[in-house]
């Protein structure tokens, strides 16, 4: 029942004898290619449910928000180099200013966090395919849908232009006329669609489809990030699901939620916005810790130092992330004694965040690192995070954050967090896990230039910005008088966006020269000890040849030498997996995925019809929910095979 | 106009490795900056900004000190052969224990020490101090700030725009309101900042001990304009205030020359009587700020450009390009009747 694989670079173990042979092998490889096969061309494309393909979408698509956000925060850095620039006007400049916090927000961060989870997940905890694949379709193609139209929007200067939070009442129907909020607010609804389809996706995943023996405190700690973030999306989303519907309505169908004039109150938005907005941070920061964990124990060849420290300061911060949002809103009328309690939530998560830190330097002082570009990123991570967390501390504090508030210094703060917490620990997954997904490795001499230009442009651009708003700079500005004296740091700020952007071409150019030239990658060219580098780079779309049965929490560094259990016995002609426990991952029952079909993309050109005329008439609604009804009778029509649900035989192991 | 001194040292080689520690280098004075405090809240605020700026400093060297000796101690380390070696070793294993235990019990302690100094600045600053503050009404506009020295007696309120004046050593309470949109009322040297919310009256006080004009702007985006909705305030000696504010209690100065004369009918038959009050005087539009004293007043359209005839010219003709956006529609005048409007405006003391 074992079956014994070779792990790269242990030359000096002697090969075991394979219990499995090599032709059973063969036998099953060509079955399962067979079945899992997808059609092919333009069609195959729009009718895929495999979650690699989805998750590569997803990641692409991300990549390019990130460089348009990029593009416009390069804009608003060269409009700002210098007083009274007249380079960009008022009108331009705020639709830039938000719809880059938009597109970072909404269409990079989150998106690009679920991508990488729903790449790796299935692989990391044994799965042949995420639990809902045809849901996973669709929430692509719902945030592809909500980017195009927030982009296509803009190109024909429509692009919303209230800032990325949209307060009412300036966001509302008397201040802001045209519909332009009304393309923000139907953005939203389709990025957070498509951000609950993930996150319903993530945790089903990783309750029921992990490989036997992977109970809970075997799951690595970056599929415990991506759980965490997942649950935090669920519990956070419905605010804003609630608030951009109620902000949708006021000004379609002249409801009054936020109009004070008729009993509304401008602050109900604040509330609801921030409620999901801070944990909207956190939701983007857990998976990166995740992406440290794998990195920290790749790159010092040591099993992760406190795993369930890691994990409950994890569960600890996506708790605390939840009782924080009203740090957000110092300056408004709200009692003393209540702030004070919010500073002490927002700065009780540097406790977690710590335990974090410290965990990750024992685990190095342990070990032996290499320093790869992958864990070069991480070291900038541990450089800049600090700064952005210890900043955020200072302005945890009520009467300081009300001189910061709103000033360049909270646009340093978090640029420090979020890019040193999570465009850093992203970019070193990303080393880290290209050759998995494409068989290539990345240039090491590139990526060090990737990370030493982004690294000094990031410092550059930003630590300025801290001082700009001591000295009492408030964001969102598209011009400033040259007798307040912004000139020359708000030029070094621009200067270091030149290497920013420097930074990133190298990163391009290092993709694409990889994914021609790049050394081929083999199973596991970093001895990592988790289960998606038990299989080909990259996998094949059944992911692993047999389900792996798993040992400890490492499961590759754990198995005896060059061997890893496997589970046999599971239908090759069929999308077959296999349910397992939610504690102890036993298995349950045999699971047949969906298949590939054309159905995602019906609903979403449908559902997401429906919410895009709804911008024009409220019959957008009514035409497009019958439509997505007609398309969803087809979704339920049973047509897998009655026996896709079967309970396994306890003992099978 | 008041000239910013900003000294700003750029540790260009501390900058990368100790950014914090470049943050405690850089000293900065100037008429909007919170590191120049000319009253009491701004002075707490300023005290703790560099207690919190030099905790944090320490426990960045101290962390990222760990950190480095970490990445050195293990650099040094012959590179793992045995299969068997991905955990470490019991002795590895207690050190690690211990040194995370302190750690993360060091930051608990550097948080509380945080909260008490966080807690007693908030309330340090809560609360108006001195007895009789001064009262005034501030409504945000978009985007300008109407500023009301409230009086029981109503030919005694005083009515203006974009400039407050306050007397030196008083304590200011400002209720405020907004009538549009959310801004927030910001003057960093004197004090945090305070939103102005629709459907809300909030407060906020202050006080400067120092003679002088401070400069303010409006902290919370409210839409096109938020760059330019700026006011300033004049801190002067008791003396000066009262005078002041005498001055401003009356109606606007008749005009008596023919020149002020025909201004003045230039504005009443035009359209900015329309949006424009002039106290003692038939305009009594209330769309945009108070004219009565204007010529007094330091500045034009919020902060946006010093008062001279030029600029009010140039702002009255086409306002448009000076402040995109601006509610201030062009106005179309003959020279004679543009010199006539500009000097009777300028008569407007």
């Amino acid at each position: 029942m074992a079956y014994s694989q070779s792990l790269p670079m242990r030359d000096d173990v002697p090969e075991p004898p394979p219990f499995i042979t090599a032709e059973v092998e063969n036998d099953v490889r060509a079955k399962l290619s067979a079945t899992w096969k997808e059609k092919s061309g333009f069609y195959g494309w729009l009718t895929s449910t495999n979650h690699k393909s989805i998750a590569k979408r997803y990641l692409v698509t991300a990549i390019i928000f990130f460089i348009l956000g990029g593009l416009e925060a390069g804009m608003m850095r060269a409009q700002l180099s210098r007083p009274e620039n007249r380079f960009i006007g008022p009108d331009l400049y705020n639709q830039i200013f938000t719809m880059h916090g938009s597109t970072m927000m909404f269409l990079f961060a989150v998106p690009v966090m679920e991508a990488v989870g729903l790449y790796l997940v299935p692989l990391m905890i044994g799965a042949r395919n995420v639990a809902f694949p045809r849901l996973n379709a669709l929430g692509y193609w719902m945030y592809l849908f909500g980017g195009l139209l927030l982009y296509g929007a803009f190109f024909f200067n429509t692009g919303p232009d209230a800032g990325w939070f949209s307060y009412v009442p300036l966001s509302g129907p008397a201040y802001s006329p045209g519909k332009r909020i009304d393309i923000w607010a139907q953005m939203i609804t389709f990025t957070e669609i498509a951000a609950l389809i993930g996150a319903v996706e993530i945790v089903t995943t990783i309750f029921k489809l992990r490989a036997p023996g992977m109970s809970l405190n075997r799951i690595p700690l970056f599929v415990w990030g991506q759980l965490i973030t997942a649950f935090m999306i669920i519990f956070a989303l419905p605010a804003i699901v609630v608030s951009s519907t109620m902000l949708a309505t006021d000004r379609l169908i002249d409801t009054h939620f936020f109009n004070p004039a008729e009993g509304g109150d401008a602050l109900l938005w604040q509330h609801l916005f921030w409620f999901f907005g801070h944990p909207e941070v956190y939701i983007i920061f857990i998976p990166a810790l995740g992406m440290v964990s794998s990195v920290v124990e790749t790159f010092t060849q040591r099993r992760i130092f406190g795993y369930p420290a890691m994990l409950l300061s994890m569960v600890s911060t996506a708790f605390l992330g939840f009782g924080l949002w009203v740090h957000h809103m110092f300056a408004t009328p709200l009692p003393q004694l209540g702030q004070s309690f919010f500073t002490a939530a927002s700065s009780a998560i540097s406790i977690p965040s710590g335990v974090q830190i410290f965990c990750c330097i024992a685990t190095i002082w342990s070990g032996r690192p290499r320093f790869t570009a992958s864990f070069m990123f991480v070291l900038g991570f541990f450089f800049l995070f600090i700064i952005g967390g210890l900043t955020g501390v200072m302005i945890a504090s009520v009467p300081y954050d009300l001189q910061v508030h709103d000033t360049f210094f909270i646009v340093a703060h978090f640029h420090y967090v979020l890019l040193g917490g999570a465009v850093f620990p992203l970019w070193a997954g990303f080393y880290l896990w290209f050759p998995k997904l494409t068989g290539r490795m990345l240039s090491e001499r590139l990526g060090k230039w990737n990370f030493w230009l982004f690294f000094i442009g990031m410092n550059v651009t930003f630590f300025p910005m801290h001082i700009l708003g001591l000295m009492g700079m408030p964001r969102r500005v598209y011009t400033y008088l040259p007798e307040m004296g912004w000139g020359p740091l708000n030029l070094l700020s621009s200067v270091g966006a030149v290497f920013i952007v420097a930074s990133v071409l190298v990163f391009l150019s290092n993709v694409f020269r990889s994914l021609r030239f790049g050394a081929p990658a083999g199973e596991n060219p970093w001895n990592a000890p988790t289960l998606e580098w038990a299989t080909t780079s990259p996998p094949p779309a059944y992911n692993h040849l047999f389900i792996p049965v798993v040992e400890g929490r490492d499961p590759l560094w754990d198995a005896a030498p060059g061997e890893l259990s496997v589970v046999s016995g599971l239908r090759t002609d069929r999308h077959e997996g296999l349910v397992t426990s939610i504690m102890d991952a036993i298995p349950e029952r045999r699971y047949e995925f969906k298949k590939e079909t054309i159905l995602p993309l019906l609903l979403a050109i449908f559902g997401g019809g429906c919410i895009a005329i709804a911008i024009f008439t409220p019959w957008g609604v009514t035409v497009g929910a019958i439509m997505a009804l007609i398309v969803l009778v087809g979704w339920f029509w049973p047509t897998i095979s009655p026996d896709h649900d079967t309970p396994v035989a306890r003992a099978r192991r | 106009m008041m000239a910013t001194r900003c000294r700003v040292q750029l540790g260009t080689a501390a900058r990368f490795t100790l950014p914090v520690f470049a943050l405690t280098m850089s000293a900065c004075s100037g008429f909007q900056s919170a590191l120049d405090p000319k009253g009491p809240r701004a002075a707490e605020v300023a005290r703790l900004h560099w207690t919190l700026t030099a905790i944090a400093t320490a426990v960045y060297i101290i962390v990222i000190g760990a950190l480095v000796y970490a990445l050195w101690r293990a650099s040094t380390r012959e590179p793992f052969i045995d299969e068997h070696q991905y955990h470490e070793n019991p002795d590895q294993a207690g050190v690690m224990k211990r040194g995370v235990i302190i750690g993360v019990t060091a930051t608990a302690i550097i948080l509380g020490v945080f909260l008490v100094l966080s807690v007693s600045t908030g309330s340090a600053v809560a609360t108006v101090r001195g007895d009789k503050p001064l009262r005034i009404d501030v409504v945000g506009h978009q985007w300008w700030w109407e500023v009301n020295y409230d009086d029981p007696i109503p030919q005694n309120q005083v009515k203006t725009a974009n400039e407050i004046h306050v007397p030196v050593g008083r304590s200011v309470l400002l209720k405020m309101r907004s009538s549009d949109v959310i801004h927030s009322f910001w003057a960093p040297n004197l004090s945090g900042k305070k939103d102005l919310i629709p459907g809300h009256e909030t407060v906020t006080w202050f006080r400067a001990d120092t003679a002088g004009v401070y400069r303010g702007q409006c902290a919370e985006f409210c839409g096109y304009q938020h760059a330019k909705m700026a006011f300033y305030i004049v801190a002067e000696p008791r003396v000066d205030f009262e005078h002041w504010l005498d001055q401003q209690r009356g109606p606007a100065p008749k005009a008596t020359d023919s020149l002020t004369q025909t201004g003045e009918r230039v504005f009443l038959s035009g359209a900015c009587a329309m949006c424009h009050t002039i106290g003692g005087t038939g305009a009594g539009g209330n769309i945009g700020p108070d004219l009565t004293h204007l010529a007094s007043r330091r500045t034009i359209a919020a902060g946006t450009l010093p008062m001279t005839t030029g600029n009010l010219a140039g702002w009255i003709l086409d306002p448009q390009s000076i402040k995109p956006g601006t509610k201030m529609p062009p106005t179309q005048l003959d020279p004679q009747s543009l010199q006539a409007l500009l000097a009777y405006l300028g008569s407007l003391k």
